[in-house]
């Protein structure tokens, strides 16, 4: 009987937490609308179209292809991107180079976004720091399947 | 003649305000449902759905759900028995939307040599009409689950008649009490006994006649709502329940039942326990306070005082049972069972033993 007092005293003490939530968020709702500035707000929602939080700069966002100073890409076509995906996503098409410092080039490079499970592995296997994911665009949702096919052309502009 | 035609022209005006104050109140509760959850856990809720591009804190939000139920596609499952399955949800719904019949929204009005009584029909059962107008709810739960014909929403069924068992007892043992008290079935009276003042300066509500019996009522009529800390029938996070092979406008009836079931059980608790319409210290002709003062005012505005006070204890009670929906987790079948039975009805005993004692001495 006495143990089952103590539950009814935390039951009561459970809804008088909820209820202190309820009035103070309330109140600085209140104070928001009437127009007096508060340190604390009511909510700690992020109004997201309106409002956007800060991508920090670890974050994997969409791919892009580093390039040289002469504007060819950094790929050397070693397909080590290709090896490591997990997603299996990523396809290159290699082509001789005339230069014998650098002798291949990417001829097609595809990254296919709707397969793209965003893990970095091709970003931490490339010797060549050719791909980066730092581009902190987040919103490339498309209507199709096929816009979310990016060729080279996209990934270096 | 005119006689008749007037007197139905009146209760047929009665039935649709009460009526649409019933369902907007409704509608609204499904809002406030929203807000309240979200104030509570430190968000902002539903806040969008502007119409014109004016968004008064998703004020418009009810009648977005309202269009979204309406004209999604109404599905009746080919393995469900027909009939019944669209039975179901009108049984639940009625059963509900009649109660507000019974319910006293305030004392007399007088227009001109008229005098009209702000409650739809005065029974002299009221009590018991409500209360078994909400056990009879339980059989659009119970045959909703049934014919479905789908494990879960007779599992959700049986839940259903578990729990009516284990709180319908106690339910009704613990107003015995408060009946004795009050010498009287007929809502209407029990509310003007409830004007009278006690000690000379306490109104005479149930809630400082019957406290014992308040508590017991309150955790049965809980029980009664369905929703969260009882709501073995629809168990959402495992079961889903009853209404699982529901959609559209049927399924949105169960749901507006939950939230009428709410507003009865609100307006139960205010006539019952806090003295319905009636306001502190107010009389048919003003104020007549206990240290001597005095404030006469006009018929009109004590008839909107008293509407008014109605009003305001049906919301808080509907605000206090959100803020238990979204404050506990849910029992156990058997834990309903034990509290029903092993406690309230135990204590509910104890309470009618305890009250005859008292008005005896």
């Amino acid at each position: 009987m006495i143990k089952a007092l103590g539950y009814f005293i935390e039951i009561i003490r459970g809804i008088l937490i909820t209820a202190r939530h309820f009035v103070v968020n309330l109140f600085f709702h209140i104070l928001k609308v009437l127009g007096i500035k508060t340190k604390r707000k009511g909510a700690v929602t992020i109004q997201y179209p309106e409002q956007k939080k800060e991508i920090v700069s670890r974050h994997r966002s969409l791919h892009r292809l580093m390039t040289r100073p002469d504007g060819k890409p950094r790929c050397v076509a070693c397909m080590l991107c290709v090896t490591v995906c997990p997603s299996e996503c990523i396809y290159v098409e290699a082509a001789e180079d005339p230069d014998p410092e650098i002798q291949k080039y990417p001829a097609k490079f595809i990254i296919d976004l709707g397969r793209c499970c965003f893990c970095g592995f091709c970003v931490e296997a490339c010797p060549e720091d050719a791909i980066r994911m730092d581009t902190g665009n987040v919103h490339f949702a498309q209507y199709s399947q096929q816009d979310l096919i990016y060729d080279l052309d996209k990934l270096i502009g | 003649m005119t006689e008749t035609l007037t007197e139905i022209l009146i209760v047929f005006i009665k039935i649709v305000c009460a009526l649409v104050w019933f369902l907007l109140l409704t509608l609204y509760l499904t809002w406030l449902e929203r807000k309240e959850s979200a104030l509570i856990q430190d968000r902002l809720g539903a806040n969008r759905a502007p119409i014109f591009g004016i968004r008064i804190i998703g004020l418009f939000q009810p009648f977005a759900d309202a269009i979204k139920m309406i004209f999604k596609e109404d599905f009746v499952p080919s393995f469900s028995r027909k009939f019944l399955h669209t039975l179901a949800p009108f049984i639940s719904f009625f059963f509900v939307a009649i109660t507000i019949a019974a319910i006293p929204f305030g004392d007399i009005l007088r227009i001109g040599n008229r005098t009209i009584n702000l409650q739809i029909l005065d029974f002299n059962v009221g009590l018991l009409f409500i209360l078994a107008m909400l056990s009879l709810g339980i059989y659009g739960i119970i045959i909703s689950g049934w014919s479905s014909n789908n494990r879960y929403t007779l599992t959700g069924g049986l839940r259903g008649a578990a729990q009516v068992i284990s709180y319908e007892v106690a339910l009704g043992l613990s107003l015995i009490g408060l009946i004795m008290v009050y010498p009287s079935l007929r809502l209407s009276s029990i509310v003007v006994y409830q004007g009278e003042l006690l000690f000379g300066f306490l109104p005479k509500w149930g809630i400082f006649l019957q406290p014992l019996g308040f508590v017991i009522f309150l955790f049965a009529a809980l029980a009664e709502t369905k929703r969260v800390p009882f709501d073995l029938p629809e168990g959402e996070s495992e079961i889903i329940g009853f209404f699982t092979e529901y959609s559209g406008l049927k399924w949105g009836l169960f749901m507006m039942t939950d939230f009428m079931e709410i507003i009865i059980i609100s307006t139960l608790l205010t006539t019952l326990f806090f003295g319905g319409w009636q306001v502190p210290w107010l009389a048919s002709d003003g104020f007549h306070f206990p240290w001597g003062g005095e404030l006469l005012l006009p018929h009109v505005v004590i008839v909107l005082f008293q509407v008014a006070a109605f009003n305001i204890k049906v919301f808080f009670f509907c605000w206090l049972q959100i803020l238990i929906r979204w404050t506990y987790p849910r029992f156990r079948y058997d834990q309903v069972m034990d509290l029903g039975w092993k406690l309230l009805v135990p204590l509910s005993l104890v309470n009618i033993i305890g009250t005859g004692i008292i008005m005896t001495i």
